[in-house]
């Protein structure tokens, strides 16, 4: 060739070859060795399809449905997808407030354009009825189902608790939940969430770039099937509970009742309460607000929180202490002297069983002088301290002046001076029995709550020992209820001498001058122990009864607290002896007293 | 075996046009797998669907080949100038009346019909230079000669521009390689390189390092060349001072005055006192060096200020997207990221034929279009990849083979050129599906879905081809 720059021909194909080379070198890095592109289509292609479980249903002791799910539907939003629409009419269908629903399409948007995320939650069955008629005339939106709880009776909304979405924290702490989960926030529903929840489906879809649903992936292999929560049986009697509300309605106060053989908490009753059905859904938040700033504070749990003094009821906790240290026996007598503390119009008490029946105040006074001042020291400073913690050991071992270890979240310790709480308060050695005798009646520092003296019932029952209290029965797919519900816990106290203070109570209900005889039930030998608690600032006294019957082999035992109502003989024994009717024989048969209870009215 | 010198048959290069029809099957293989669930029905022959609408196009590419090889070569080099002509009068008639697509005024519908007319205007220009080239006595650097040559090229840049079709506008500067195939100095494309280079280095390393790094090379090349300290150590000395200046008088002069700035200003004085002194002493390796310095220093200040000032927010971000500074996956680099998963997730050897995820699900935007090779890279991974990248590059070097055993300069010229457009329109649909191009919106010849692109790539392919076999005919 004579063509003087043919050898050009070298360059410029040079050229093309190192293009080439240079692009085989890039397609190869970005092929076969760099596999984040693999993950990167995976993660572009698949949706994971959550399939939310039903939650765990609720039964009452007998099987009967004390919650269930009702379907409730969310609207999704995908906004890549979403045109123009009549934001107006959408709005209208599913009545929910414009300016609202602006703002949760905002969020949506910032959230992603390319996720689904619900615009609209909680929407009824009807409203989606007339939705789903129009839904093609909204693009990128669609209807994702969920379930919701459904109360067939409205009660015990304290003892079951209610459910929420999750906040931040719980999706930090758990790796299960994610932003829109529900959860149980309080009551039962929190402390059995794992149960009760179940456990998520997750279905892997093959989506296009609009998120459209193309088929199953790989068949459908990878996906797992939603796991329904499983069912919670409690201890509870539906209909006893439902009783007890009826009785405490319009009242400040509360009841606890146990089967003292097991520990299983037959009716947890708090006034003033709220239908659980208000807390559900889209109203839950609108409602929730109201029953916070409610003065009469329905969301709080008087049963398991409110902290009271035991009043006279601790006076069977006196006496048993005493025995047990033997520095009474069952014939300490004691003369009604009012001169160092008051007390009302009654024969002596001869024996512990009268001082019981009488209430006697002197009597208890002089019996917790007695445990208190042992004479083991000759200071009476040192001489209280030792017989304090002597006293503090006894008391605590009936599950007093501690969180009982329930399965109902957020009660209440109460408290059981001991000596370091004196010392404190007082300075060491700047405290002696005449500092702290008012406890000898209940009325000191020692305070309790509900469920603690419910409890004292089923130990005195029992003749010395109790279950920690609990609601759980069965939960489905499990064999037993935790150990610690199952195992008995023994007080320090000799059971023989609980023989002396259920004879002490009997005579409470059905001997001459008994303060409780209003607690006495057809055909049932019940035992029972008033305690009028005393308030401060002239306020009228709470009303305490705690009891348990029959006798002999007790099937329940019960405490009923009416605040601000007077004596504990009259309301709270009155309820109580209602109650355990109720539980015993299935009907009542004291309608007079039934009418008595209904008419009183505090609010 | 025929003799080629009698023989029509055989004096056609059937490499070529096997590579051809290979080229074509594998690309509507590819337009099948991206497009085939955009309906219900499944009938190739149907009108409605892409990929029918493309086997359509292919049957009238093959009429055209068939056509274009039936008629005599010498009309070509005899009507070079009108179809240039005729082409360039139908670019303005496009804006008056075509409609707007993709931002682009670059198409003429004619019913249901769409026709883009720049594809067409690329053959007719590299017929038109060839014929300029190829004139008797023609010398390239001849100021005059290189006007008219550059003047063939900018008039339809200028046009396609006004189309708004930048991609299209910029596959003109690829002549660049047939003007120094025929003789144009090595050094327009050794400054086209050297200005490739800087601007990305511009875009990538701050200014302030940019600067001295690139003045201690250009000192590193003086001392290669000299082997003389002497000028070594002056040259760092002076720039040891200017740098230092530069900073000292920005600290002083305040916030506008950077010392990238600064520096600027003091390099552009210090070449002109060397300027002089270098004149005197005749060195002309140096002075060479030292242009270059400067030019290069010019340069990377003209990036910048054409990158910041003059360049809108979308073409920023494409450029920063490629160059790695700016992560927007869902905005403008969606298509780069898509594209590059998509071909990053085949794999050694692919999906599968229809099985690319990214492909059937339309991750990847204009994918039987421009980022057709996408479906290439997910479904048939790197060994498809690497099929590709051989079959253009083979065609291309086979092109320029057939092109340099011409015996007339016309049909060398137009050679270089079929081969050269061809080449750029590889290497940038490619790179830019891979992230080492910008994204600019051009198709892979053969492959991208589209009849205009198909018909003017067969047609001027094969009208080389038909040059080809007249080879052996007396250069008239």
């Amino acid at each position: 060739m004579q063509n003087p720059n043919s050898n050009r021909k070298y360059v410029i194909g040079g050229i093309v070859l190192v293009v080439a080379v240079l692009f085989m070198l890039r397609l190869f890095y970005i092929q076969v060795i760099d596999k984040s592109y693999q993950l990167s289509s995976n993660n572009n292609s698949r949706l994971r399809v959550v399939e939310y479980p039903d939650r765990g249903m609720i039964f009452d002791r007998y099987g009967k449905v004390m919650v269930y799910n009702e379907a409730v539907y969310d609207l999704l939003m995908l906004p890549q997808q979403v045109k123009a629409f009549d934001t107006l009419e959408l709005c209208r269908i599913l009545s929910v407030d414009l300016a609202e629903f602006r703002e949760s399409v905002k969020k949506a948007r910032e959230y992603s354009r390319y996720r689904q995320s619900a615009v609209v939650r909680q929407i009824s069955p009807e409203q989606i009825a007339s939705l789903n008629e129009k839904l093609f005339k909204y693009p990128g939106f669609s209807i994702q189902i969920r379930t919701q709880r459904k109360y067939p009776q409205p009660i015990a909304p304290h003892v079951l608790g209610y459910v929420g979405e999750v906040n931040q924290g719980d999706i930090n702490s758990d790796v299960y939940y994610q932003s829109g989960d529900y959860i149980g926030i309080s009551g039962l529903e929190e402390e059995y969430e794992p149960y009760l929840r179940g456990r998520k489906g997750i279905r892997f879809m093959l989506v296009d770039v609009h998120n459209r649903l193309q088929g199953n992936f790989e068949n459908g292999q990878y996906d797992t099937i939603p796991e329904p929560g499983r069912k919670l049986t409690t201890s509870l009697d539906a209909g006893l509970q439902e009783y007890g509300e009826k009785l405490l309605a319009h009242k400040r106060g509360s009841i606890v009742a146990i089967e003292p053989a097991t520990g299983e908490i037959l009716a947890m009753i708090s006034s003033p309460a709220y239908d659980p059905n208000e807390l559900v859904g889209r109203i839950r938040g609108k409602n929730f607000e109201k029953l916070m700033n409610d003065s009469l504070n329905p969301l709080f749990n008087r049963a398991t929180m409110s902290r009271y003094s035991p009043g006279s009821i601790f006076k069977a906790v006196q006496a048993l202490v005493a025995l047990q240290l033997g520095v009474i026996d069952e014939f300490y007598s004691v003369d009604c002297n009012k001169s160092i503390i008051g007390c009302h119009n009654h024969p002596n008490a001869h024996g512990l069983r009268e001082g019981i029946r009488y209430s006697c105040n002197p009597y208890f006074y002089n019996v917790f002088r007695r445990i208190i001042l042992q004479g083991k020291s000759t200071s009476q400073f040192q001489d209280s301290q030792i017989g304090l913690k002597s006293w503090y050991q006894m008391v605590y071992s009936f599950g007093l002046g501690q969180v009982l270890p329930s399965d109902l979240p957020g009660i209440k310790p109460g408290l059981v001076p001991d000596v370091a709480y004196y010392d404190k308060w007082y300075g060491a050695n700047r405290w002696a029995f005449s500092t702290i005798y008012s406890n000898s009646i209940g009325q000191g520092e020692v305070e309790t709550v509900p469920i603690q003296i419910a409890n004292l019932a089923a130990i005195i029952a029992n003749r010395g020992f109790y279950y920690v209290p609990h609601f759980v029965k069965a939960i489905e797919g499990i064999d037993t209820i935790p150990q610690k519900f199952r195992e008995p816990v023994h007080t320090a106290i000799d059971p023989k001498y609980f023989e002396i203070i259920s004879d002490g109570m009997q005579g409470v209900v059905y001997e001459p001058g008994g303060t409780g005889s209003r607690a006495q039930v057809p055909g049932v030998t019940v035992c029972g122990k008033t305690g009028t608690v005393q308030n401060s600032g002239g306020k009228k006294d709470h009303s305490g009864f705690v009891a348990f019957a029959p006798k002999e082999r007790p099937r329940i035992a019960i405490v009923a607290y009416v605040e601000n109502s007077g004596a504990g003989g009259v309301y709270a024994a009155t309820i109580a002896s209602l109650m355990i009717e109720k539980y015993l024989n299935g009907t009542i048969t004291q309608t007079e007293k039934e009418r008595i209870i209904l008419e009183y009215q505090q609010f | 075996m025929a003799n080629p010198r009698t023989n029509f048959i055989a004096r056609l290069d059937w490499l070529t046009i096997i590579l051809f029809l290979a080229m074509v099957l594998f690309g509507w293989m590819n337009i099948f797998a991206a497009t085939q669930n955009e309906g219900t029905t499944g009938s190739i022959f149907d009108f409605t669907q892409r990929y029918s609408k493309q086997f359509y196009y292919i049957l009238t590419a093959l009429a055209i080949a068939v056509l274009t090889l039936a008629i005599d070569g010498k009309v070509w080099s005899f009507f070079s100038f009108p179809i240039y002509g005729l082409m360039l009068l139908i670019l303005p008639i496009t804006i008056l009346i075509g409609k707007e697509v993709n931002g682009a005024r670059a198409w003429i519908f004619i019913g249901s019909f769409s026709l883009q007319p720049a594809e067409f205007v690329k053959f007719a220009t590299a017929l038109a230079l060839a014929k300029v080239l190829s004139r008797y006595n023609f010398q390239i650097h001849k100021v005059k000669n290189l006007i008219i040559a550059g003047a063939l090229l900018v008039i339809p840049i200028i046009l396609i521009l006004l189309q708004k079709d930048t991609g299209t506008a910029l596959v003109f500067l690829v002549f660049v390689l047939v003007l120094y195939r025929e003789g144009l100095s090595w050094v327009v494309l050794f400054v086209a390189g050297l200005a490739i280079l800087l601007f990305v280095l511009t875009m990538l390393v701050p200014l302030p390092v940019l600067l001295p790094v690139l003045s201690v090379i250009a000192l590193m090349i003086t001392w290669l060349y000299q082997r003389n300290l002497k000028f070594f150590y002056a040259g760092t000395l002076m720039l040891g001072a200017l740098f230092g200046l530069a900073i000292l008088a920005s600290r002083y002069l305040g916030q506008e005055w950077s010392v990238a700035r600064l520096f600027f200003i003091a390099s552009v004085i210090a070449f002109m006192i060397w300027l002089m002194i270098i004149l005197r002493k005749k060195h002309n390796p140096l002075l060479l060096i030292l242009f270059t310095w400067m030019g290069a220093i010019i340069f990377i200040f003209s990036v910048d200020f054409v990158f910041h000032e003059i360049l809108q927010a979308h073409q920023q971000s494409r450029i920063n997207n490629i160059l790695g500074l700016e992560s927007d996956p869902l905005g403008a680099g969606y298509n780069l990221n898509q594209s590059k998963i998509a071909i990053g997730s085949g794999g050694f050897l692919g999906k599968g034929f229809l099985q690319g995820t990214q492909t059937r699900f339309k991750f990847v935007p204009e994918q039987s279009t421009d980022f057709i090779f996408c479906t290439v890279g997910e479904e048939w991974g790197f060994i498809g990849s690497l099929l590709i990248l051989s079959m253009f590059s083979g065609l291309i070097i086979r092109l320029i083979a057939l092109a340099e055993r011409q015996r007339s300069t016309f049909s060398r010229v137009y050679g270089y050129g079929v081969a050269s457009i061809l080449f750029f329109h590889f290497a940038i649909n490619i790179g830019m599906t891979i992230g080492i191009v910008p994204v600019i919106g051009i198709p892979l010849p053969f492959f991208s879905y589209g009849g205009s692109s198909l018909w003017a790539f067969t047609l001027m392919l094969f009208i080389f081809l038909r040059l080809d076999t007249d080879r052996y005919q007396i250069v008239s």
